[in-house]
């Protein structure tokens, strides 16, 4: 059994109600923090844990906050990005629906880390189940104390709002959030300035994601040098895999960031392996933007070393022969499926989660889907191979936000390293419109 | 709780409880930001005014916001939760993307369609009832193939689930209607 931090209580029954919570150690971060440390001690142990944001990006969280701009008079925000809609990325919900209670006390803690005293979450509008049960959390901790006026009579101040998206992938892009938090469309923003110096309504903003959010909690419960125990030298503590596609069982899982890709596809603990006994054909291990591993180079490296559930590892070989840990968001095929028809999938839902703001993905995502679509129903020809990838270099590097990268990655990942089942559907196209799967029975593609 | 059914003939205003509900929205922003609740008062006016966003609607929301009609029509059309025509009594919204296509949602969206009579996604059954739509990724990834229907989430859809949800909500319709 690995050490979990986030769902060590997942299975206490009530643990989503505030005594049962509270019983099983919540809120303790929030009296360490208010009672005994300054919050600039909380944002040095955040820096020092190395927490790597947890939404998909990677970034230091401590140095994220380390950021913050605090100019006198000014008040400062912290918004945390339950926007979760990366194909494949379904913790966060999890996190909230099963433990509101921590999201709230990692909203606390974090804020009073940061000097915010009016914090938001913004949620995607179709979690609004979720929303529901984060407000009442947020109800039973006003109603404690937690929140509200002079917490602990520390003589700190924190409001704690939920706000509901409208259905917009857009939105999980910190400005496009922002923008939308302020009730406009979700068009992302210029940067610089970023969000720490001109954030919500113009003020210094920190955006974080949600199961970034709550490892602050256990952070700041055992200290950092703790938390450095766990995990690897580059990827420390655990990290929440959101596991789905053809597995034997899909679902939410907390890993020691470290353990191997092997052992968590197949290992009892974890997966159980492919489902109905069928061989892996391919992974995308983080979220529909990360590129796509065939089967050889999912438990190994292009270097044959064992490949493990890390930052450095799942990224070992660069876009060559790896790929990104990301958001966790955790998607295995197996043999029987199309790699054709699932990267036209992902291409159709960039095209249609574009906003439009900028040319090049506005346009080129719509024509990556167009030819796509052509090649996957057998009427696309062996150029529009090499025509996918020309439109994604003029996609990448190009926009204002990484929506049109993400949208580029996965496709020129795909033709790198499935370009024999592109091809077949082009020497094939009666088989291609019949048969959308089960086209190549074995992976036969190599580097 | 699936609100348009008792609400299909409502149209603004709001009643003095949703109204509260609308104020104490607004009230989580600072002054002179009310803008900001726009996306969860259009949700609350959707359901409240027969689940899907009119024109009317939408002018009365930019009125309760204290902002241009135009502010509200740009975000309303931006944000694809929101319903510009009329739908049927209930919305499945079957998540078509990637992670769900791997474990059959194109079979299931199929299957919708054949019961329902339609012949393509977007399009209401002849009694009113059911409309189908599809969505792009609704976090539900280890539980395909599924659909939203209101706020609920409804998972490992096989077709005899979608008959027994079918009729579950036909059951709904009909024991709220009586009861009116």
């Amino acid at each position: 059994m690995g050490r979990k931090l986030l769902l060590e209580h997942i299975n206490v029954p009530g643990i989503e109600t505030y005594d049962v919570y509270r019983n099983h150690g919540g809120y303790k971060s929030v009296e360490k923090a208010l009672k005994t440390m300054s919050p600039q001690e909380v944002v040095e142990e955040v820096q020092k844990s190395a927490l790597k944001g947890r939404g998909g990006a990677g970034f230091p969280t401590g140095m994220k906050w380390s950021f913050l701009a605090k100019p006198e008079g000014v008040p400062r925000y912290l918004v945390c990005n339950a926007d979760e809609s990366e194909p494949g990325t379904f913790k966060d919900r999890f996190l909230m629906e099963k433990l509101p209670h921590l999201m709230v006390e990692g909203m606390i803690t974090s804020s009073y880390a940061l000097g915010a005293n009016t914090s938001y979450i913004y949620i995607r509008g179709e979690y609004m189940f979720v929303l529901e049960i984060l407000e009442k959390a947020i109800a039973e901790a006003y109603a404690k104390g937690w929140l509200g006026k002079n917490i602990l009579g520390s003589g700190y101040d924190l409001d704690l709002y939920v706000a509901p998206g409208g259905g917009a992938y857009i939105c999980g892009e910190e400005t496009a959030l922002l923008e939308s938090l302020e009730g406009k469309r979700g068009n992302p923003r210029m940067k610089p300035p970023f969000p720490a110096i001109k954030g919500l309504y113009g003020c210094p903003t920190v955006v974080n994601n949600v199961e970034s959010l709550c490892t602050v909690v256990p952070i700041i419960n055992i200290g950092a040098d703790e938390y450095l125990k766990i995990g690897t030298e580059k990827s420390s503590g655990t990290k929440l895999i959101s596991a789905c596609g053809n597995l034997a069982r899909p679902g939410v899982y907390e890993i020691e960031l470290g353990i191997s890709v092997e052992e968590f596809i197949y290992g009892d603990e974890w997966c159980r392996g492919i489902a109905n006994g069928k061989k892996i054909k391919a992974l995308i291990p983080g979220g529909s933007s990360v590129p796509i591993l065939p089967a050889h180079l999912i438990t190994k490296t292009a270097t044959g070393e064992d490949r493990f559930m890390s930052y450095e590892s799942l990224s070992d070989g660069g876009f060559a022969s790896g790929s990104m840990l990301g958001s966790g968001g955790f998607i295995v095929f197996d043999e029987d499926q199309c790699i054709v028809r699932n990267t036209w999938n992902f291409a159709r839902f960039y095209a249609h989660e574009s906003c439009g703001q900028c040319s090049p993905c506005r346009e080129g995502t719509s024509w990556m889907e167009k030819v796509l679509h052509r090649l996957e129903t057998g009427k696309g020809n062996m150029r529009d191979i090499d025509l996918l990838a020309e439109i994604n270099k003029k996609i990448e590097g190009n926009t204002i936000c990484p929506l049109g990268d993400a949208a580029a990655w996965p496709v020129a990942a795909a033709i790198r390293h499935f370009r024999e089942e592109f091809e077949w559907h082009v020497t094939h196209p009666e088989e291609a419109v019949k048969r959308n799967y089960g086209l190549l029975k074995t992976p036969s593609i190599t580097l | 709780m699936i609100s348009t059914l008792e609400t299909q003939a409502k149209r603004p205003p709001f009643s003095p409880e949703k109204m509260a509900e609308v104020q104490g929205v607004i009230k989580q922003f600072p002054e002179g930001k009310q803008k900001s609740a726009i996306l969860r008062v259009l949700h609350i006016a959707e359901e409240e005014f027969g689940g899907w966003l009119s024109p009317e609607t939408m002018d009365y929301v930019a009125g309760l916001l204290d902002i241009q009609p135009i502010e509200v029509y740009e975000v309303a059309t931006f944000y694809t939760m929101f319903n510009m025509q009329p739908t049927g009594k209930f919305v499945f919204e079957v998540c078509r993307t990637g992670p769900c296509m791997l474990v059959g949602s194109d079979d299931i969206i199929e299957y919708i369609k054949t019961k329902l009579g339609i012949s393509k996604v977007g399009e209401t059954s002849a009694d009113g009832m059911f409309t189908l739509k599809t969505a792009e990724c609704l976090g539900a990834c280890g539980y395909g193939p599924m659909l939203q229907c209101g706020k609920v989430y409804h998972e490992h859809l096989t077709p005899a689930k979608v008959d027994a949800l079918m009729d579950e909500y036909r059951a709904k319709y009909s024991s709220e209607n009586n009861n009116n």
